[in-house]
This record gives structure tokens, C-alpha cells and sequence, in this order.
């Protein structure tokens, strides 16, 4: 293998170095108008009168569009189709989209949007996971008794697990809000062409999500909608369902005044009106014998949905296979709930309703330990998952789990063995101390994703050797292009220099899903090496005519031709031009469908996912008792997702995601009041600072997966989830203090104390 | 109101008539075609708009155009020299310093300021150089490493 393992350049570097990749409000477009939105001033309100006159007089705005303009369905399909576009007679949370203002500049738009009066009666609404589990107010949204989803896993039987159990406990844990704040906020431009049909730009993760949604908002037939992807600044779920909103928002004026709308919101109004990752409560209950072995577990848990479903019932569901650690234990009862609440909808957020239910089961696991007397090292080596063992779901791994290597590769990277000393034996004001989380992960969409498990990718070499790759998953930051031109490079033997990935389109390729749940490299990837051995077999065959020297004896790597690794004294542009003169065929599209997986809804058992990753993280830590400011020394870590494509661009990824995860577990909280966010900025809502950041060890532990592309699994969301529970794990070792609720801001830490 | 301002952006010299509520980063961006001038938060807390205006690196979107009349400016388009790339931004490849490359433009600009200032830091200064400048994506590492790097070449290099 000459590029797999290889770290080499992204292939988007330059143009993100110096200034010119095109990011989408960088587009320009004649006579392009802006677009911003009035939206609801309290969480849930009848409209009784919307007056525009004033605004409309306003010099220079080109139209005001509510919902009885939309030209198609006012609707955002994501996995129910209840939200609406813009709200129409009622509006269900503050921030809600009423009306797009159009102007020919924005600073316009937004005077237009202070014009309009809304005349509204306020209705009584729901603000709390707990007031909706109560129905202080009833039927607030489209399912009855406030509940979205309900997931459920009925394995064994825990009640006679717990009734054997040594030891056995419940504890209740809370989790906040997070926001993305990738850099970049949101935003899309809509261009309406001859014909009736449209092409939209933008910052997305999900160019099939947002056709579907302009194709509902407009009424034209997908064939007519094209979406193509600009390059992203950053995304980690919060443009996965979003951007087919804001690309409705971009296409209503569009197609209604025939001139190119531009919708970039700001930063306040991306904060404050755009999906978060789900606040979470969850009461966690389990049994262990003396000897430390894992024999009951019931959870309940409840996430915080917001006004609309949107992406919650897969986020959910993702809750419910992981919310039991990745532990073999026989006796399972989980029931998860999604609850309806007048605040903004919560969506997908790297981790996707996972790190909520790992900071609840590594908290447990920490508190057994000390119960049990046992290292939190020993007690997870008595239970994790290994070769042969089956997962909370049933799923019996025959393959590929790194754990238990990741598991003491992290502790090592930390120094464990010299640095867990019990909180006991610790004095002083400033008291350092480790923790540890495991986890593990189902890569790709699992058995809920539906028709969308497939992804495809069209190749095309050119006469000179070059090679255009069409494929249908985004590049975001992470680095999936990289990736995908060395697998290419790879599969075909040219030189990843000589392939260009093109800027997604969706008339170039089919739909082949989202860009989420880490499944890029395993997805598109098998899908170009789909469509690379198709090219692969007229390469060979081209090589072997022009050589003399049977196919089977000739391989092609880095745009060399060899025979007994010897290299032949032809190229692979040699080969190319004579595949040409042939007449072969070098064009081909790539195919994938994802392994089969399986799920029963009565008992919450199946093969959930064709494949997990696992990770180990630990953590050191400062904690000041006076103050209860948590400074981090060190995080560790260790990660098994497969065979590692390019080592550089996933030490990168490890180490963006574990800051994330830093931020998640105590510092970024979003304040609201009555329903409102008071925090949209970086100055209020803390990300983590060069000042915040501590020595990070990034390890990549590869167990190969052999349905993977070169053996890879999925990495991209892996090294977030489990940071928060490693930290407050290792707060507790250093003070004695437990932390049930996340962000582990430091008034929360002297709270602790003193209860 | 509209004025006329003077500037003189990369070397070159330019006469923009703006209104007086503009912002130095809309009108670099918009008037005159300067898009490696990135607007993260238009608030003065991401540092994604940074360039630097008579040899300090500013945040361009909290200051306004009209303050800016007469003064000198670099953006990232004009660091490089051609497709010679300025050692800095060499390094942030090299390192892997840049992933979404959103708030590359800023974080360079600031690394370059901060280098004439202190050719020769140690890690804690660059971490304070950089403190204003958000990025959600890397984790800061290699960022970091990119700039201890570049440093290391850019005093080689003077010492040739
Ligand atoms: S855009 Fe100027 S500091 Fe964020
Ligand atoms: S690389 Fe994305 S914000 Fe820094």
C-alpha cells in the first residue's frame, strides 16, 4: 500500500492558506438581493396580526414573504415533516422564521425586518424537559403527550439481574445544550435559472437533505433542483438538517422575484435560532457482583427535542444502542423519550445523542469502582467489550474491536499507575487528579438509516492521466477530500497529485445520503473503490498489452507499472493513452450499499450497526477547591477506528474533537431565559482559547475492519463523546466531588462541595 | 453621510466612497473583492477578520472604514509572494494546522504581527498571541506546532 497510512498534504491546503477558497459569502452574483428574517419574540404565540406596510414602503426592500407565499409546501422534511418553513397562524418557540424581508443589501433587509408589527397572543408553553414530562401544558406538539420518540431495549431480565447483583445503585445525571459554533456561520444563495429550475450554493453537510427541502418548498421536481456545495468552515452536525432551511429561506424569494437571494445569517441569530446538541436527563441504575462483573443496567433517559422533531428520533435512537456502555452485560432495560418543548429544535451535534449517555454511564462506572473497591481500569478490563462478545444490542463482534488495547494504551499515556491516587490522600487547595472513560461507537447510519445507507462516486480519467472524482458526501474541515483522492490514488496506482475531488454537485451524483455518523470513509470510500476497479480492470488489461507481461503480474502504484516489483519502463500515462487509443472505457460509477444490520423496536435487540469504533480517554486535572475552576493538564486519547487513511489528518481530528469535548464538559453553557438564549456570542458562550488548552495525546490504535476501504472504520465524531466523563471522573479523584451535571462550570463544583 | 476614503490594501492604492456606518471588513470584502477577510462574529470575538492595518493586526470588522482613511493594509491575499507561499503559511500546511481553513486567514495575519514583535516564543507566548483567535476545528495543536515551526524557519532564514 503506497497512500493508505500515509500523511499526506490536504489536497485544500493551499487555497486555505492563502485566501482565495470560497467560502459561500464569498459568492457573488449579479443582481443578488438579501434576504433576512422576522422571527417569534416568545416561545409560543396565536399571530393575530402580521403588519408589513411600513416595512414595505421602506426604500430598496424587493418583497416581504410569509407562509401563504411559499410556491410549494411550507414544510422542512427531515424524519417527520412537522415544521413548517415559516410559521404560519401559530409559532411554537422563540426565533421562530415568520417572514423573509428582501432587500438589495442586508443592512436594508434587517431595517425592514425592525419595521414589521406583530400582533400576537401568547400561549402557554413548555420550557423544561421536566414540565413536559408533567404536560404542564398539554399537546404542544404533533405526537401526543408531549413525546416525540420512545426507544426501548428489553434484554434479559434486569430485575432478577439486579436481584443477584452485589451491589447496586441509581444515580441521576443532567446534560446542557451545546452549540457548534463552527466558525462559519450558515448560509446559502439561491439562484433561480431560465426554465424554472433553481441551483442553490452552500455551506452544508447534506446537499441530497436540502434538494429534498427546496424541492418541497418550491414545488419543482428534484431533477430541476441542484445543490452545490461551497466550501464548508466547519459544521459537526449543525449543518445537517439546517441548511435546508436556510436554503428555503434563500429559494421562496428566489423563485418568486427570479434573482439570486443571498442568506447568511449572523452570528446572534445562528446561535439563538439554529439546532443544538439535545440537554439531557437521565436516571442510570446498576448491579455488579463483588468480583466487579456487570449484571444489570436500567436506564431512562429524556432529551430535550424542542418545538419540532426534526432530527430527534434518530439522534434518540443513537442514545438508546450506546446508552449502556460498551460493556457485555446480560440484562438491559432502557427506555428512551424525547420530549416536546417550546425551544428551538436540537438536531445533530458530533456524537449525535451519544455523549449525553456516556457522560451518565462512565460516571456510573467511575462511582462502582470506588464502591467496589477495583481500579475504574480494572472494573472496565472485567466488562468491555472483546472479540466474541456480544453488545447491549446483541451484536456479537467477530471483528475489529480494539478496546481493551485502547483501554491501556490511554492509561499509559497518563501515566495511571503513578498519578490514581484516591482523593482521600489529597490535600492543598490545588489538587490534581486522572480519570478515564471508555466507549464505543456504530459507524455509519445503522439500522434506523433506511434507504439512505448507500453512497455512490463517478470517476473519470482524462487522457493525460488526470482523474476527476465526483462523489456525495461533503468535506467540511475534516479532511474527507484528502481521503478520498488517496483511496483513489490507491485503488487505481496514479498519484493522489494527479486526482482533483470535485466541489459536490447533486446532478452529478446520486443521492448517497448525509454527511454524518462518520461514515465518509467507509461509505464513499468503498463506493471509489467501486468505481475505481471497474476503471482498474482496463488499466491492467491496457498495461499487460503494451508490456507484454500477463495482468495478473502487473501492479500499478504511484502512477508506476511494475511486474515482481520491478518497475516497467512504461507509465501510468503510458498506460492511460493507450487505454484511450483502445478505446476502454476509463469512466465508471461506484457503488455501495452498507452491510446489513438488523433491529427489533419490541425488545431493542439487532445488529444496531455493521461496525463500531472504540475509544479510551483520560484525563488530568486541576482542580482549585476554593473556587472550583478546573484547569486540564493532559488528555489522552487512544481511538480504534480501523486502519487509518492519512495518520497527520486523524491526529488532527482527535485532537479538534477531544477540545470540543473539553468545551462540552465544562465550560460552553448556554444561559436562556423565558425561553430565550442570552449568551448568542463568543464573548458569553465560552469556547475553548489557546488558554484552555492542555497537552493533548492523540493514539490511534488500528484493528482493521475487513469490510472497510483498506481496512478503515469511522472516526470523525469518536474522539468528542467521551472527554467530558474522563474530566469530571478525574475532578472527582482529585477533590471527592462528584459531577452529575455537565458543563462542570466551577459554581456547579462548589455546589457539589458543599452538599 | 458617504466619504471618501483612501487606502492602500497589498500595495495597492484605492479611492472607496463609503457611507459612515460601514465597517472596514464589508467594505474590504464587498467593495473591493477582498474575501480572505473572513467575518466569524462581526462582534470582535473570533479574530477571523484580522488583517493588518499600518502594521498592526486588528479585528477589520470593529473598526470602521472611515477610521481607516490613509492607512496601509495587509490582507492574506497579499502575504504570499505569488505561488510562493510566506513561511508561515507553509508551516500551517506542513503541520496540519488547518482543517475547515476558516479561521486560517486571521490566525496567520496574527501569527505574522506576532512574529515581528518576537521573532524567537515560547509556546506559552504563542498561545497568549493567538488567545483572540477562535478555531472550533483543530483543537489549537498543531496549530500551535505550525508556529513554533515557522518561527524556527523565518530566523533561519534571516540568519542565511
Ligand atoms: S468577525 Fe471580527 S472578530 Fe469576529
Ligand atoms: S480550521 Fe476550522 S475554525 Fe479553524
Amino acid at each position: 500500500m503506497s497512500f493508505i497510512g500515509k500523511s499526506i498534504q490536504r489536497i485544500d491546503a493551499v487555497s486555505k492558506v492563502n485566501g482565495s477558497a470560497k467560502f459561500i459569502d464569498d459568492y457573488y452574483f449579479d443582481s443578488m438581493l438579501y434576504a433576512r428574517i422576522f422571527r417569534a419574540p416568545v416561545p409560543r404565540g396565536r399571530i393575530k396580526n402580521l403588519d408589513l406596510s411600513a416595512a414595505e414602503k421602506l426604500a430598496g426592500i424587493k418583497g416581504i414573504f410569509t407562509a401563504k407565499d411559499i410556491p410549494g409546501a411550507n414544510i422542512v422534511p427531515v424524519v417527520e415533516k412537522d415544521q413548517p418553513l415559516l410559521a404560519d397562524e401559530v409559532f411554537n418557540f422563540a426565533g421562530e422564521a415568520i417572514a423573509i424581508v428582501v432587500a438589495d443589501d442586508p443592512d436594508i433587509a434587517e431595517e425592514g425586518v425592525s419595521l414589521i408589527k406583530l400582533d400576537y397572543e401568547e400561549l402557554p408553553s413548555i420550557l423544561t424537559i421536566e414540565d413536559s414530562i408533567n404536560k404542564t401544558v398539554p399537546d404542544i406538539c404533533s405526537k401526543p403527550d408531549n413525546i416525540f420518540s420512545h426507544y426501548k431495549i428489553r434484554k434479559g431480565d434486569f430485575e432478577k439481574g439486579f436481584k443477584s447483583s452485589d451491589i447496586s445503585f441509581e444515580e441521576e445525571y443532567k446534560t446542557g445544550y451545546q452549540e457548534h459554533a463552527y466558525l462559519e456561520t450558515q448560509g446559502m444563495i439561491a439562484v433561480p435559472n431560465p426554465e424554472k429550475t433553481i441551483t442553490v450554493y452552500g455551506s452544508m453537510q447534506c446537499p441530497f437533505y436540502v434538494q429534498e427541502g427546496v424541492s418541497e418548498i418550491t414545488g419543482y421536481p428534484l431533477s430541476d433542483v441542484r445543490i452545490i456545495h461551497t466550501t464548508t468552515g466547519g459544521a459537526f452536525g449543525g449543518k445537517e438538517d439546517v441548511p435546508s432551511i436556510i436554503a428555503g429561506f434563500a429559494s421562496v424569494p428566489a423563485v418568486i422575484l427570479n434573482k439570486p437571494v443571498k442568506m447568511v445569517f449572523d452570528r446572534a441569530e445562528d446561535i439563538m435560532t439554529t439546532s443544538k446538541r439535545h440537554p439531557a436527563w437521565i436516571k442510570f441504575k446498576t448491579g455488579f457482583s463483588k468480583a466487579g462483573k456487570l449484571l444489570a443496567i436500567k436506564v431512562e433517559f429524556y432529551f430535550n427535542a424542542g418545538a419540532y422533531s426534526t432530527l430527534t428520533p434518530i439522534v434518540l435512537w443513537r442514545g438508546l444502542v450506546h446508552a449502556m456502555g460498551p460493556y457485555a452485560c446480560d440484562n438491559i432495560h432502557i427506555d428512551a423519550y424525547a420530549v416536546a418543548t417550546n425551544t428551538v429544535p436540537c438536531g445533530a451535534f458530533r456524537g449525535f445523542g451519544t455523549p449525553q449517555v456516556i457522560f451518565a454511564c462512565e460516571t456510573q462506572m467511575d462511582i462502582a469502582a470506588e464502591k467496589l473497591n477495583l481500579s475504574p481500569i480494572d472494573l472496565r478490563q472485567i466488562n468491555i467489550l472483546k472479540v466474541g462478545d456480544s453488545t447491549g444490542t446483541s451484536h456479537d463482534l467477530d471483528e475489529s474491536v480494539g478496546l481493551e488495547k485502547s483501554l491501556h494504551l490511554a492509561a499509559d499515556g497518563i501515566d495511571w499507575k503513578n498519578k490514581f491516587i484516591p482523593p482521600s490522600e489529597k490535600t492543598g487547595r490545588k489538587r490534581r487528579g486522572v480519570g478515564i472513560s471508555t466507549l464505543f461507537y456504530g459507524v455509519g447510519l445503522g439500522a434506523k438509516g433506511g434507504m439512505l445507507r448507500r453512497a455512490g462516486a463517478f470517476i473519470q480519467v482524462y487522457r493525460d492521466g488526470s482523474v476527476n472524482v465526483a462523489v456525495g458526501t461533503t468535506e467540511m474541515g475534516q479532511g474527507s477530500n484528502t481521503v478520498f483522492a488517496q483511496l483513489t490514488a490507491e485503488a487505481l496506482g496514479c498519484s493522489p497529485d494527479n486526482v482533483t475531488i470535485l466541489p459536490i454537485d447533486t446532478s452529478r451524483v446520486p443521492d448517497s445520503g448525509p454527511t454524518v455518523a462518520s461514515r465518509s470513509t467507509v461509505m464513499t470510500g468503498n463506493a471509489i473503490r467501486n468505481a475505481a476497479d471497474q476503471i482498474k480492470h482496463y488499466l491492467l488489461l491496457g498495461a499487460s498489452e503494451l508490456s507484454g507481461k500477463p495482468e495478473e503480474a502487473i501492479e500499478l502504484i504511484d502512477g508506476r507499472v511494475l511486474t515482481a516489483g520491478n518497475e516497467l519502463k512504461i507509465s501510468f500515462i503510458d498506460v492511460v493513452e493507450h487505454c484511450f487509443n483502445q478505446r476502454y472505457h476509463l469512466t465508471s460509477q461506484g457503488w455501495f450499499k452498507a452491510p446489513s444490520t438488523s433491529w427489533d423496536d419490541d425488545t431493542g435487540l439487532g445488529n444496531a450497526y455493521f461496525i463500531y469504533s472504540f475509544v479510551t480517554n483520560t484525563a488530568e486535572v486541576e482542580v482549585d477547591i476554593e473556587t472550583g475552576e478546573v484547569e486540564v493538564l493532559n488528555l489522552v486519547s487512544a481511538e480504534d477506528f480501523g486502519q487509518p487513511i492519512n495518520p497527520k489528518m486523524a491526529e488532527g481530528q482527535i485532537e479538534g474533537g477531544v477540545i470540543q469535548g473539553m468545551g462540552y464538559g465544562i465550560m460552553e453553557n448556554l444561559y436562556s431565559e423565558k425561553g430565550i438564549f442570552i449568551n448568542p456570542g463568543f464573548s458569553t458562550y465560552l469556547i475553548p482559547t489557546t488558554m484552555d488548552v492542555p497537552l493533548v495525546k492523540p493514539i490511534i490504535v488500528n484493528e482493521g475492519y475487513s469490510k472497510g476501504p483498506y481496512k478503515a472504520k469511522g472516526l470523525g465524531e469518536c474522539p468528542l463523546m467521551g472527554v467530558a466523563p474522563a474530566i469530571t471522573n478525574a475532578i472527582y479523584n482529585a477533590t471527592g466531588i462528584r459531577v452529575r451535571e455537565i458543563p462542570a462550570l466551577p459554581e456547579l463544583i462548589i455546589k457539589q462541595k458543599k452538599e | 453621510m458617504e466619504h471618501t476614503i483612501k487606502l492602500k490594501v497589498n500595495g495597492i492604492s484605492y479611492d472607496v466612497r463609503v457611507q459612515s456606518k460601514r465597517s472596514l471588513l464589508s467594505v474590504l470584502r464587498d467593495d473591493l473583492g477582498y474575501i480572505g477577510v473572513k467575518e466569524g462574529c462581526g462582534a470582535g470575538e473570533c479574530g477571523a477578520c484580522t488583517i493588518i492595518m499600518d502594521g498592526k493586526a486588528i479585528n477589520s470588522c470593529m473598526v470602521l472604514a472611515v477610521e481607516a482613511d490613509g492607512s496601509e493594509i495587509l490582507t492574506i491575499e497579499g502575504l504570499s509572494d505569488g505561488d510562493n507561499l510566506h513561511p508561515i503559511q507553509k508551516q500551517f500546511i506542513e503541520k496540519g494546522a488547518i482543517q475547515c481553513g476558516f479561521c486560517t486567514p486571521g490566525m496567520i495575519l496574527t501569527t505574522y504581527e506576532f512574529l515581528k514583535r518576537n521573532p524567537d516564543p515560547t509556546e506559552d507566548e504563542i498561545k497568549v498571541a493567538i488567545s483572540g483567535n477562535l478555531c472550533r476545528c483543530t483543537g489549537y495543536v498543531q496549530i500551535i506546532e505550525a508556529i513554533t515551526a515557522a518561527a524556527k524557519e523565518m530566523k533561519s532564514n534571516k540568519e542565511q
